[in-house]
């Protein structure tokens, strides 16, 4: 499987403290370049620097699950990811999920069909960890509570689990061109 | 919550990386982030100098041989977990991955850099240690192979020199018909271990253990072979009374004294558990009967 350090851009670098680091990406879609401090957290970066306040920022150590995106394919927290380290590299966010036409993608549609949101906030790191996972292969085969265990690193502070895995199930349908 | 400002190298080979490290003692080895960048967010880790290993293609690897299964470090877990030939070769390193964090982590989490990271809770470093896998480390004077027993040498401190860097790791395979499990208890999924345990267990020809590999962590300062448990099972015949006696046995190795998340007592109660319950599915896996 290929990792998101094959780029064709991504450069040996020495940059002191206070140093720019010029970074290359393609974000959803689009070659976005930038002028960087090297401490500068990927989520930061989406939000403050490319308006893509898509992304949510909750604990910013790795345990909710909010500001996954997806990183050379794969869903990535992007709290625990500097920017720097994406130089050269695809990223997709919860903005790039819907086709440019305005069609959900599966895991919109089931999110929406299946009420699996409350107050919206984990919403985006659901959907980007979901969508990864029908990405994976994952099946309906699995139990309820292996389909759990999946996404078991995103956290919903309303407590609206029920939904979130009934709507991971129909996104899965969905994938599968099987109508839920 | 964000980091502290570094400076930031990004050598573009492992001679430069390693030349980097040597050159800058204090130096913070950012492999995957999955444990340093979380640190670096709360201050707990402040480094003046991040050497980035993202360019070193050429420690991403998988590769089996009749001996080893062999990891360059900056494979990401989940690559390593998805990789046929190593599940073919020993398929404990599955079971054992899908127990680290959660995939999201793991698909960014490199195998290097949770050994090199060497938290006393952590699978990587008890599925190494009790498989007596060996780990290579690349220093100045060239690459240096150390015995996962000697590697672990405490809460987060590892054998390697302040010059090295960790570039592969080596897991053994295991025989056909080799029983396997990794057990572990997290207050959640996805959390570090309170307690976990893996073994691997050989029936020999007679239907008595003739090899077995026993180890735990969580429960001291590096993970730990439970080496007088080892040598009870072997010679004897698989059986609950048996499990129960190693169980017992192994209880007795704990080091870690009563903290916030369990106190010592639960550890033992734990501990025993899981012993028993890894003992019993790899038996399973040979074929045998308990």
């Amino acid at each position: 499987m290929s990792t998101d350090t094959s780029s064709m851009r991504a450069v040996a670098g020495d940059y002191e403290v206070d140093d720019l680091v010029a970074v290359t990406m393609t974000v959803n879609g689009t070659a976005v370049e930038a002028k960087i401090p090297a401490r500068m957290l990927l989520s930061d970066f989406l939000r403050h620097e490319l308006r893509l306040t898509g992304t949510h920022v909750g604990c910013e150590h790795g345990v909710c699950g909010a500001c996954t995106v997806h990183l050379g394919g794969r869903p990535t927290r992007s709290c625990l990811t500097l920017a720097v380290q994406a130089d050269g590299c695809e990223i997709r966010t919860v903005e790039g999920l819907a086709d440019f036409d305005g069609t959900l993608h599966p895991v919109q549609q089931s999110f929406r069909e299946c009420h699996a949101l409350q107050c919206g906030f984990c919403t985006p790191g659901f959907m980007m960890s979901v969508a990864g996972l029908l990405e994976e292969g994952i099946g309906n085969d699995l139990s309820d509570s292996e389909l759990r265990e999946h996404l078991a690193g995103n956290l919903c502070r309303c407590t609206g689990y029920q939904n979130i895995v009934a709507a991971t199930r129909k996104a899965i349908d969905l994938r599968d061109g099987k109508e839920g | 919550m964000k980091p502290s400002a570094f400076r930031y190298v990004v050598p573009a080979d492992l001679q430069s990386a390693v030349h980097a490290r040597a050159a800058n003692y204090d130096s913070a080895v950012l492999s995957g982030g999955q444990s340093l960048i979380p640190t670096m967010n709360f201050r707990l880790s402040h480094p003046d100098v991040v050497i980035d290993l993202r360019l070193l293609d050429e420690l991403d690897y998988v590769r089996t041989d009749p001996s080893y299964v062999r990891v360059g470090a900056m494979t990401r877990q989940r690559t390593l977990e998805f990789d046929d030939s190593a599940y073919r070769a020993n398929p404990l390193i599955r079971q054992t991955l899908q127990n680290v964090a959660h995939p999201v982590i793991r698909n960014r989490g490199t195998v290097g850099g949770s050994l090199a990271h060497a938290d006393p809770a952590a699978e990587l470093p008890c599925l190494i240690t009790t498989l007596r896998g060996e780990l290579v480390a690349h220093g100045l004077d060239g690459p240096r192979k150390i015995p996962a027993a000697d590697f672990f040498q405490f809460i987060f401190t590892t054998a390697l020199e302040p010059d090295e860097l960790l570039v592969e790791a080596a897991f053994p395979v295991l025989d056909p018909g080799e029983g396997w499990a990794f057990c572990e208890f997290a207050r959640r999924h996805g959390d570090f271990a309170l307690s976990a345990v893996a073994c691997t267990v050989k029936i020999g020809p007679g239907g008595a253990i003739q090899r077995a590999r026993l180890g735990a962590c969580g429960i001291a300062s590096t993970p730990v072979v439970l080496a007088e448990c080892e040598a009870l099972l072997v010679g004897n015949k698989p059986s609950e009374e048996l499990f129960a006696e190693v169980a017992r046995q192994a209880v007795s190795s704990i080091e870690a004294t009563d903290e916030p998340e369990a106190q010592r007592r639960y550890r033992r109660h734990l501990l025993d558990g899981l012993v028993r319950r890894a003992l019993e599915q790899a038996i399973q896996r040979t074929g045998a009967r308990v």
